[in-house]
């Protein structure tokens, strides 16, 4: 940590806009962590420097591994210790240099000068102690306050972050709150001390796309009052154009490109911003598949028919343990996918788009129809039922989760095959030679395990796997959603190169508006476990009846800084939850044809 | 891969195409590993080849085995490690005792660890009513003193070596299915297990090849740690006289045989002490370096 570059004069090369003292409240001076590994130091941020204006928001945006949260934690002096350590530069706070403070001084300057918000919400409030303690001890660790003092600040923050019934909720664990409010808490205790610097790290990243733009907005809300400078770290090109007034694009551990947001839009100078931004799935780019609808209505033959489905999980309560309540979790759902066709299942999370899915794919118990290929999967005895399901495969969410860490790659793709006794050992491992090909991988990776691999290589495998044997449908639950936007583009790509050749339909399942507009070609809206919308996408798109779906729609952050929303119709209220007592089922929608298909639900 | 943004097509870099090593290879490439190995094989072979490692039997109790005042021998060139109380040859008694460590440590424990591991993975990974009923019946023995447990068994059956294994494996197993069903519960619920179920994998399949391989570090720890703590149990059980019977030499009964002359011929105590500790030390070595050569995610990782 060199202390020498210390009392170097700074700002002067800074505009001094809003500063009062004309000089910017952080500045960081050529910046290195390295982080120490079987190899050696590796630098995870190479030489960065920055400067952060009062009352600005900069967004620092770039995909995993570029060295992003790194620098906000360098910032904070939170570096995971002790393989990852600042090697160089200098973290300019005012008059103090950051990389020089111990523990102790350090401790007095978080959350009293610099506050972070974190992306996952449950894991950085403390969940043994009530929110209210929590921040009002907060408070009285950096302020001589009192108690009751303490109490009322906090009241006033928890206001200030429109969570209603601000008062009651102080005695709330944070396993009673919503994502949403849950961030607000953390948004609120950020700010309370009213810090010069709030650093958020993808701070909307775990939430849902409604509670996303009311977060956003809270945030420049708040940011408008108290004049707090804001570094917003994030992935999404969306949030950065909704957000930033500056832009700091990072790849690799190194500052790609900076500038104004409209400029790194409008006219981005670096071709890694510019691939960058060509990547990002926006409405109302989803054509090419026109003229495509017609082929599929022609043929009354359908992959998956699914009637009324129903799922619910019983929860036990009460003295004796006995059944009270029951998550209606699927409500009646029907739906039907054709050959060729993509099918988007859309809505918030807790909706029973994922639950559908499971059903679908014979991981949970249901009530009501599922008809695959003309067999009614419920009349059907354990092999037959085996034998239908080999037409349904599934990829799930998570490629680092969803392939077992102790098998070969190979292996992993080969096993369906060996399941269902297809071909013999010498035809397997051709085929799964054949599959690697396919999906964009070599055939000399199959001696591999998942953990060498990166996310995108892992998705393909799964991918591999699903096709293995010829299904007629995969479910597609969120396959795309952990991966970095190029990564993504691609895979998207990847599937509609293999319904083109294979005939498949998909499933496809995502809380994503934008990523669902490009693949699919009908979508259905979830609310509550029933099914609010449906239509062909143009129809849901251009035409959003529900009031659901055009809330749904309208909450994407557009990536564009010239079409910011202006102000986002506010909730402000925990989501209706689809757990009910015993006895009291929830109101069944009935849905409406507006003309060609086109199902709302009317109430 | 001319495109600026991170590629998620090959050329990462690191691409460890090595060969899977045999596991005997690596296990040789570990110091720690290696001595383990040498300390058990001395104690297997020592065991085996103790009719010719020494002249004396092992039950014999010799006129020239006592001082006049019939006080155990100190080691001397007659004696190498000296007699016990009963003018018996030390040495050849640890010898003889290995066998029965050796048999108590690897048939007990390994019992004990079948029992765990089939009613730990049969909870855990089928839960419902046949979970519970499993459960609670560990639960129970557990609350139950297994040291009064194993005084029930032993005096209802006629005490021999063999039984004395058995014994032990019944109260020793509790402690494993506990552990091991906790791991499996935890496991069953990752997604990889739900990808397994959607490609049409049965119960049998998803447990062999994707429950019990992930087991595989647990079961080695505890089977290893637990190989200590039966020996050290069927010396208590021996202590108690319902053990190993005598004159069988096992370490156990040979430290309590000894202990009223731990002041004044501490070696007694001290040297099948020594032995029970080595022992125990070489299997949690080797355990230890098993446990990360067959974890094929530690390898080639950053």
């Amino acid at each position: 940590m060199s202390a020498s570059a210390a009392n170097k004069p700074t700002g002067a090369a800074a505009a001094p806009v809003g500063s009062p003292a004309g000089r910017p409240v952080l500045e960081i001076a050529r910046l290195s962590v390295s982080v120490r590994g079987e190899d050696g130091e590796r630098d995870v941020v190479s030489d960065l420097s920055l400067t952060l204006k009062r009352g600005e928001t900069l967004c620092i945006a770039g995909e995993s591994g570029s060295g992003k949260s790194m620098t906000a934690l360098a910032i904070m002096q939170l570096l995971p210790q002790p393989a990852a350590r600042i090697s160089s530069g200098m973290i300019q706070l005012g008059e103090i240099d950051l990389a020089t403070l111990n523990e102790r001084q350090m401790q007095r300057i978080r959350g009293d000068r610099i506050a972070m918000i974190f992306q996952e919400p449950m894991t950085s409030l403390n969940p043994v102690l009530s929110i209210g303690r929590q921040l009002v001890e907060s408070i009285e660790a950096h302020t001589d306050l009192t108690r009751g003092e303490a109490r009322r600040r906090a009241i006033e923050a928890l206001t200030a972050v429109r969570i209603p019934e601000a008062e009651s909720r102080l005695k709330q664990f944070p396993h009673e709150l919503s994502g949403g409010m849950r961030q607000r808490v953390m948004i609120a205790m950020a700010l309370v001390l009213k810090p010069d610097v709030l650093i958020a790290d993808e701070p909307t990243t775990a939430l849902d796309v409604t509670v996303q733009g009311e977060v956003l907005e809270l945030l420049r809300d708040l940011q408008r009052e108290h004049g707090t400078s804001v570094i917003l770290i994030t992935h999404d090109m969306g949030v950065v154009a909704e957000m930033a007034d500056r832009v700091i694009v990072m790849r690799h551990g190194r500052m790609v490109e900076e500038g104004k947001v409209a400029d790194i839009f409008a006219r981005p100078q670096a071709d890694y911003t510019r691939e960058l931004l060509a990547a990002v799935p926006r409405i109302g780019t989803g054509a090419g598949r026109q003229g495509f609808r017609e082929t599929i209505l022609e043929r009354p033959t359908q992959v998956a028919f699914i009637n009324d489905l129903h799922v619910g999980f019983d929860l036990r309560g009460g003295f004796f343990g006995q059944v009270n309540r029951r998550v209606h979790a699927v409500e009646g759902v029907s739906f039907s996918i054709a050959p060729h066709e993509t099918l988007a299942l859309v809505g918030e999370s807790g909706c029973g788009k994922s639950t559908t899915a499971k059903a679908l794919a014979g991981l949970v118990p249901y009530q009501g129809d599922i008809v695959i290929g003309g067999r009614n999967l419920s009349g059907l005895g354990r092999d037959e039922r085996k034998a239908v399901r080999r037409d349904v495969q599934m990829i799930f969410q998570d490629p680092y989760a969803s392939l077992d860490p102790r098998m070969r790659v190979g292996d992993l793709v080969a096993e369906p095959l060996l399941i269902h006794g297809i071909a013999s050992k010498q035809d397997r491992s051709e085929r799964v030679a054949a599959l690697f090909e396919r999906v964009g991988l070599s055939a000399d990776q199959m001696e591999l395990y998942p953990h060498e691999f990166s996310g995108g290589q892992r998705q393909r495998i799964c991918i591999a796997r699903a096709l293995a044997l010829r299904p007629k449908l995969i479910i597609a639950d969120e396959s795309v959603s952990a991966l970095d936007v190029s990564v993504q583009a691609r895979v998207l790509d990847l599937l509609k190169e293999l319904q083109r050749e294979f005939g498949i339909a998909y499933l496809f399942i995502s809380h994503d508006m934008a990523v669902v507009e490009n693949i699919s070609d009908r979508i259905a809206v979830m609310y509550l476990g029933q099914i609010v919308e449906m239509g062909t996408r143009d129809q849901v798109f251009s035409n959003p009846r529900h009031p659901y779906t055009k809330r749904l729609i309208e909450a994407v952050p557009v990536p564009d800084p010239a079409k910011r929303r202006p102000r986002f119709a506010r909730l402000d209220q925990e989501i209706p939850s689809p757990t009910r007592k015993i006895g009291e089922p929830p109101p069944k929608l009935a849905l409406k044809d507006f003309g060609n298909g086109h199902l709302v639900a009317v109430s | 891969m001319t495109s600026p943004i991170a590629p998620d097509l090959p050329a990462t870099g690191r691409m460890p195409a090595r060969p899977r090593a045999g596991v005997w290879r690596q296990l040789l490439k570990r110091r720690l590993a290696v001595l383990g190995l040498a300390i058990v094989a001395i104690v297997v072979a020592g065991a085996i080849l103790a009719p010719w490692l020494t002249g004396y039997d092992p039950n014999e109790q010799m006129f020239d085995g006592l001082t006049l005042e019939g006080a155990p021998l100190p080691p001397d060139a007659k004696f190498w490690l000296g007699t016990d109380l009963l003018g018996r040859d030390l040495l050849t008694r640890i010898l003889y005792g290995a066998r029965t460590s050796l048999i108590i440590g690897i048939v007990a424990n390994g019992v004990a660890l079948l029992i765990g591991t089939l009613v730990g993975v049969t909870a855990g990974y089928f839960r419902g009513w046949i979970g519970s009923v499993l459960m609670r019946f560990t639960d129970l023995m557990m609350a139950f003193p297994a040291l009064l447990l194993a005084i029930c068994l032993a005096a209802v059956f006629q005490p021999s070596l063999w039984i004395v294994a058995m014994v032990i494996a019944l109260v020793n197993w509790v402690q494993t299915a506990r552990v091991i069903y906790t791991e499996t519960s935890s496991l069953s619920e990752r997604e990889f297990i739900d990808a397994e179920r959607t490609i049409g994998a049965g119960a049998p399949r998803i447990l062999f090849r994707h429950i019990l391989p992930h087991l595989l570090p647990t079961i080695i720890v505890w089977g290893t740690l637990g190989i200590s703590t039966t020996v050290l149990l069927e010396a208590t059980l021996s202590y108690l006289g319902i053990g190993v019977q005598p004159p069988t030499a096992s370490w156990g009964n040979i430290i309590f045989e000894n202990q009223t002359y731990f002041q004044a011929a501490p070696w007694l105590v001290f040297l099948p002490g020594a032995a029970i500790l080595a022992l125990a030390l070489a299997f949690n070595l080797i355990g230890d370096a098993l446990r990360d050569i067959l974890d094929p995610t530690q390898r080639g990782r950053v």
